[in-house]
C-alpha cells in the first residue's frame, strides 16, 4: 500500500511537471468565438456558408516568428449553407465527399512578420486527398486574455474537385471561393 | 367613349399572361427536382422572371392610372347581379394585389435563404430581410400559398372570360383582344 502510494507520487510529480510546462505554453482556440466561412458565387450570386466544427494547433511565437506553426482540422461534415437540404448534398460525392474525406486539413510551413501585426503564412491545404500551396495573410489582435487572428484569402475549388462532375461547370459556380476566418485563441504571449 | 383597353394595356395584359402561368408552372416544377445545376438554373431564371413580372405590375399600374380600364357596358351592368359585379371587382383587385405579394414574397424568401437575387446574375437588388433559415421557411410557404391564390384567381378571371366568350356571347373579350 505505502508503495505503491509511494510510486503514484512519483508518476504525479513526473506528470504534473510535464502538464504545467505544457500549459504554459498551450494557446488554445475558442471556437466559440471564432469562425471558418467561405462565400461561393452561383450565376453572380454570393452564397455564404461556414464549417462548424474545426481545431487548431497554434504555436504562435511573438518573439521569434519564423518558429510559429500553425496546424487545422476541419470536419467536412460540419459545411453548412444554413438549409439542412442542401447541407445533406455538400456530404455527397461530387462535393466533399465527407465519408472518404472527413477532414480538411492547413499545415503552415512558414511564417513572416510584415509589420503592423500583420503576418503571412504559407502552408498548405489538403482538401478532397489533394494538396495545394496556399499563402494567407493574417491580422493579429490582442485584447486582454485573447488574440484573435483575421484574414481573407480565395482558393480555386476545382483545385481540391469541389462541385465535381456537372457542377464543375464555372459558369454555374465560379472557381474562386473566398474564405474568411476568425480565430480567438488563448495563451497567446504578449504581441511585440 | 372608347370601349376597348388601350393597344399598351393589351400588350402588357398578355405578356403577364403568358409570364405568370410559365412562372407558376415553372415554379412548380422546380421544387421537386434533385439538387443539380439545372435546379439552380431553373431557380434563378424564375426569380429573374418573376422581378421582370414585378416592374411590369407597377408600370401597369401607373399606366391604368394614365389610361383607365373601360367600364364595363351599361347595358351588361344593368342585367349583371351583384354578386357577379363583385367577384368581377374581387378578381381583379386580387390579382393587382397578388402580382405585388408573389414576387415580393419570393424575393424575401430567396433573401432569407441566404441567397440575394442577383439580376441576370449581374445586379444584385437589396436585400428585403436577413438571412434566416426559420424565416425562409415562413416565406417559402406564403409565397406558395400567394402564388396558389393567384392561380385561383387566374382561373377565376379566364372562366369569367370564357363564359361572356360562349355561353353570353356578348364580346366582351374583344375589348382585351389584339387587332381592331
Amino acid at each position: 500500500m505505502q508503495r505503491i502510494f509511494r510510486q503514484s507520487t512519483a508518476a504525479c510529480v513526473v506528470a504534473c511537471a510535464f502538464v504545467g510546462t505544457a500549459a504554459h505554453a498551450q494557446q488554445v482556440l475558442v471556437p466559440a468565438q471564432s469562425h471558418i466561412q467561405f462565400t461561393s458565387t452561383q450565376m453572380g450570386v454570393p452564397v455564404q456558408g461556414k464549417f462548424q466544427q474545426f481545431e487548431a494547433n497554434i504555436q504562435f511565437n511573438p518573439s521569434e516568428v519564423a518558429k510559429s506553426t500553425i496546424a487545422m482540422k476541419i470536419n467536412t461534415a460540419s459545411a453548412t449553407l444554413g438549409d439542412a437540404a442542401t447541407d445533406k448534398n455538400l456530404k455527397d460525392e461530387d462535393w466533399f465527399n465527407v465519408r472518404k474525406f472527413a477532414q480538411a486539413t492547413f499545415q503552415s510551413e512558414s511564417v513572416k512578420s510584415l509589420g503592423g501585426q500583420k503576418y503571412q503564412v504559407d502552408g498548405t491545404l489538403s482538401m478532397k486527398g489533394k494538396n495545394k500551396k496556399i499563402s494567407v495573410p493574417v491580422q493579429l489582435e490582442q485584447n486582454g486574455a485573447h488574440t484573435t487572428a483575421t484574414g481573407t484569402f480565395s482558393v480555386g475549388r476545382l483545385d481540391f474537385g469541389i462541385g465535381d462532375g456537372d457542377w464543375a461547370d464555372t459558369s454555374m459556380i465560379a472557381n474562386e471561393v473566398k474564405v474568411n476566418f476568425k480565430l480567438v485563441l488563448t495563451g497567446v504571449e504578449k504581441l511585440k | 367613349m372608347n370601349t376597348r383597353y388601350h393597344p399598351f394595356s393589351i400588350l402588357l395584359h398578355w405578356i403577364m399572361a403568358i409570364g405568370l402561368i410559365g412562372l407558376i408552372a415553372v415554379g412548380i416544377y422546380m421544387e421537386g427536382l434533385p439538387f443539380s445545376p439545372s435546379k439552380l438554373k431553373l431557380y434563378n431564371w424564375h426569380k429573374w422572371v418573376g422581378v421582370i413580372a414585378l416592374a411590369l405590375v407597377v408600370l401597369r399600374l401607373l399606366w391604368r392610372f394614365i389610361r383607365p380600364a373601360p367600364a364595363l357596358p351599361a347595358q351588361m351592368l344593368s342585367t349583371m347581379p351583384r354578386w357577379q359585379q363583385w367577384a368581377h371587382t374581387f378578381t381583379h383587385v386580387g390579382l393587382y394585389a397578388l402580382m405585388f405579394a408573389v414576387p415580393l414574397l419570393g424575393m424575401a424568401y430567396s433573401s432569407a435563404a441566404g441567397y440575394p437575387v442577383v439580376l441576370f446574375g449581374l445586379w444584385p437588388l437589396p436585400s428585403l430581410v436577413a438571412a434566416d433559415a426559420q424565416l425562409a421557411q415562413t416565406l417559402k410557404g406564403a409565397h406558395a400559398l400567394a402564388a396558389w391564390a393567384m392561380l385561383v384567381l387566374v382561373v377565376l378571371h379566364v372562366a369569367g372570360a370564357l363564359k361572356h366568350q360562349l355561353i353570353d356571347r356578348d364580346g366582351l373579350m374583344q375589348r382585351m383582344l389584339p387587332g381592331r
